[in-house]
């Protein structure tokens, strides 16, 4: 039985807490509560509840029909995260959270964004639940995400540009935690993703892990058995921890991340972390990172902002090593085209980050057999996306 | 005796405390560091920190991490700053050297490359503000191989047990975070620190430094009265951005000999390490 991380957060040599002392009291404090609760009956009847009322949980399972026989092979079927509150997997991580940071007594919640959508989700359960809400984001993001600006400003969120760094997502976590380690006393830091010290990616997974767990539900009430092999794309891995984890006792059901090839993985423009990243350590934990020789994180390049991150949650690089799950790269170019074929095949317009693992899909599909299932993570929905796509095709909005 | 030691068991016989300055290796840029250290010494400090650049310097302020991201313009590197090192240890043999920096460079380094590269240099201890004691026991036997000295963080909210851990591997002296928040904030609390102070002497008996949110000579003094060593980072860092090149030794060597006067300048009614 699969039953990682350990203790003090470690997935073999991976995740941990590498962070200065002045933050460890708080994490101590969060691994506590978070212990309690994660047995708690009524905090899980609670979060249930939210997930069902105010996400609109479950998600469906939604056989690609016309697009899997277009490209002739094993039938796609999508896990539709896209269809959850906010037209994305993130809220079902923020929600968790929010309900933990009310039991904690902390009033301020914070968070660290990249294209806006773990902004958005925050924004939109501090406005549930009468929180104040200071997001950070990169100076660069701000720019190219103006709508989800607007939009987290319309929940009534602070937005704070970040001009350190390369003034993206990376510099906006290490300035989120900086006002933690400031605030502590009356604020909650809403890690978006399955990174960060311990226990942010075991928590989030746990979070997230009613993906996985109610596609198992799904597939064997509709399908009647399980998918051959799961397909997600992977920024700093939630959405995929999140299918994948109740999968990881299944040994024969294959799972595959699917990163951000940028412009190629030989081009430096790319955000492909587990597949041509090394160890080490950054924003408290270990894992696989996007460096250079001298050990500094160097920028990465994405079109999807949900993917554009240098490193990757510690449980994936456990993964990785262990032979467990795969991980691939599909780039811009590949991307687009798996969204434009959702689009017309599909009635359905996929985030560019889902877009990745849906062009993996289209890859593999056609070399397996018409009876094999592919069960895909369609992680968001492509409205937040309008304008990049437009502007690919030349168009301005 | 290693330099540390010696730096401190001489203080300590004259009632002295040491001025620790921090300074970012490479900033404003790689020949300027080395001219600095020797000022900094010349100016009555009794220890160097001397931080290591990182891209992604998360427990620092505004301050320190524009003084990493000037040195990264110029590439700076590990091997760079052990360069720095050798080059000062050329015509000072007794003033220790302590790098401060995150675990990532050390990392793609390796531990063993890293140990005796900064042996080599004359490198004396080695703080990594991203490896709590929890995460680093193989790193400090690494470093006391090499003997050099592994310095750890202590916070206002770090718990007796951690505390003992701490006093377990620390070597050298710890460095006491006197405030919560990074680098270069000012909300520090006199008493505070004094009543802390006091309890981590009851498990710690090597130096106590503090640092983080010293800016001013009052304070120094102050802390200098409770604290077998004063720590001053983001005010000299600043001394250094607003400085223009002709006059930056002279106004970093002014600054901190008002800051040395300050120290010395403490009431005698003291509390220095009681052992
Ligand atoms: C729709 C969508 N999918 C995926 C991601 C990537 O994050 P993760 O790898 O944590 O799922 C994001 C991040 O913003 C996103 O918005």
């Amino acid at each position: 039985m699969y039953d990682l991380p350990d203790k003090r957060g470690h997935f073999g040599p991976y995740g941990g807490t590498f962070v200065a002392e002045t933050l460890i009291s708080a994490l101590d404090e969060l691994c506590k509560q978070y212990e309690y609760y994660r047995d708690d009956a009524e905090f899980q009847a609670e979060f249930f509840h939210e997930l069902k009322h105010y996400v609109g949980r479950p998600s469906p399972i939604y056989h690609a029909k016309r697009w899997s026989e277009h490209l002739g092979g094993a039938q796609i079927l999508l896990k539709r995260e896209d269809l959850n509150h906010t037209g994305a997997h993130k809220v079902n991580n923020t929600v968790g959270q929010a309900l933990l940071a009310r039991r904690m007594g902390k009033g301020r919640i914070i968070a660290e964004t990249g294209a806006g959508q773990h902004g958005v989700a925050s924004a939109t359960v501090a406005a549930r639940y009468g929180m104040e809400c200071v997001v950070y984001m990169g100076s660069e993001d701000v720019k190219r995400q103006a709508t989800n600006v607007y939009r987290m400003k319309l929940l009534g969120a602070t937005v704070i540009p970040v001009d350190s760094g390369s003034c993206t997502l990376k510099d906006a976590l290490n300035e989120a935690m900086r006002d933690w380690v400031t605030n502590v006393s009356n604020t909650y830091y809403i890690i978006g993703t399955v990174a960060g010290p311990h226990p942010y990616p075991m928590m989030v997974r746990d979070f997230q892990a009613i993906i996985g767990n109610e596609a198992r539900q799904q597939m064997r009430e509709e399908y009647g058995r399980q998918p051959d092999a799961l397909i997600a794309c992977v920024g700093g891995g939630s959405n995929a921890i999140g299918l994948f984890y109740p999968y990881i006792d299944e040994e024969n059901v294959r799972m595959i991340g699917v990163e951000a090839a940028g412009k190629g993985i030989d081009t430096h423009e790319h955000a492909a972390t587990l597949v041509t990243g090394r160890p080490g350590v950054l924003h408290g934990n270990r894992t696989y990172l996007i460096q250079d020789e001298n050990g500094q994180i160097i920028e990465t390049h994405s079109i999807s902002a949900g993917l554009d991150y240098p490193g990757v949650g510690p449980e994936h690089a456990w993964l990785k090593d262990c032979g467990r799950a795969e991980y691939v790269a599909v780039t811009d170019d590949e991307a687009l085209a798996a969204f434009h074929a959702l689009c017309r095949f599909e009635g359905i317009i996929p985030a560019l980050e889902s877009s990745h693992a849906l062009a993996y899909a289209a890859k593999l599909a056609p070399t397996l057999n018409k009876d094999q299932l592919l069960l895909v993570n369609l992680s968001g929905r492509g409205d937040k996306d309008m304008a990049t796509v437009a502007q690919q095709s030349g168009i301005s909005l | 005796m290693n330099r540390i030691q010696s730096v401190f068991s001489q203080l300590k016989s004259q009632n002295r405390a040491a001025l620790i300055p921090f300074i970012t290796a490479g900033d404003p840029d790689a020949t300027t560091t080395v001219a600095l250290m020797h000022r900094l010494t010349q100016a009555g400090v009794d220890l160097i920190e001397l931080g290591v650049p990182f891209s992604d310097p998360m427990a620092d302020g505004p301050t320190i991490q524009r003084s990493s991201e000037r040195a990264l313009k110029h590439h700076i590197s590990l091997k760079d700053v052990f360069s720095m090192v050798a080059e000062f240890r050329k015509t000072n043999q007794s003033t220790p050297v302590v790098l401060m920096g995150y675990a990532n460079p050390i990392e793609a380094m390796g531990y063993k490359d890293f140990v005796q590269t900064a042996g080599h240099a004359g490198v004396d201890g080695v703080l990594v503000v991203d490896y709590p004691p929890e995460e680093c026991t193989e790193w400090v036997r690494y470093l006391k191989e090499q003997n050099i000295d592994p310095i750890f963080l202590l916070s206002p909210t770090t718990p007796e047990s951690r505390i003992r851990r701490v006093a377990e591997l620390a070597r050298g002296y710890v460095y006491y975070v006197s405030l919560k928040g990074v680098t270069g904030a000012s909300h520090l609390d006199l008493h505070e620190v004094g009543d802390k102070l006091s309890q981590l002497r009851s498990y710690i008996n090597i130096p106590i430094g503090v640092g983080f949110g010293i800016r001013d000579e009052q304070t120094a003094r102050r802390i200098a009265e409770q604290a077998d060593a004063v720590v001053i980072g983001s005010r000299i860092v600043e001394e250094i951005e607003h400085s223009p090149a002709a006059d930056l030794l002279a106004n970093v060597g002014a600054l901190v000999e008002s800051l040395r006067r300050a120290i010395d300048a403490k009431s005698d009614h003291s509390s220095i390490t009681e052992k």
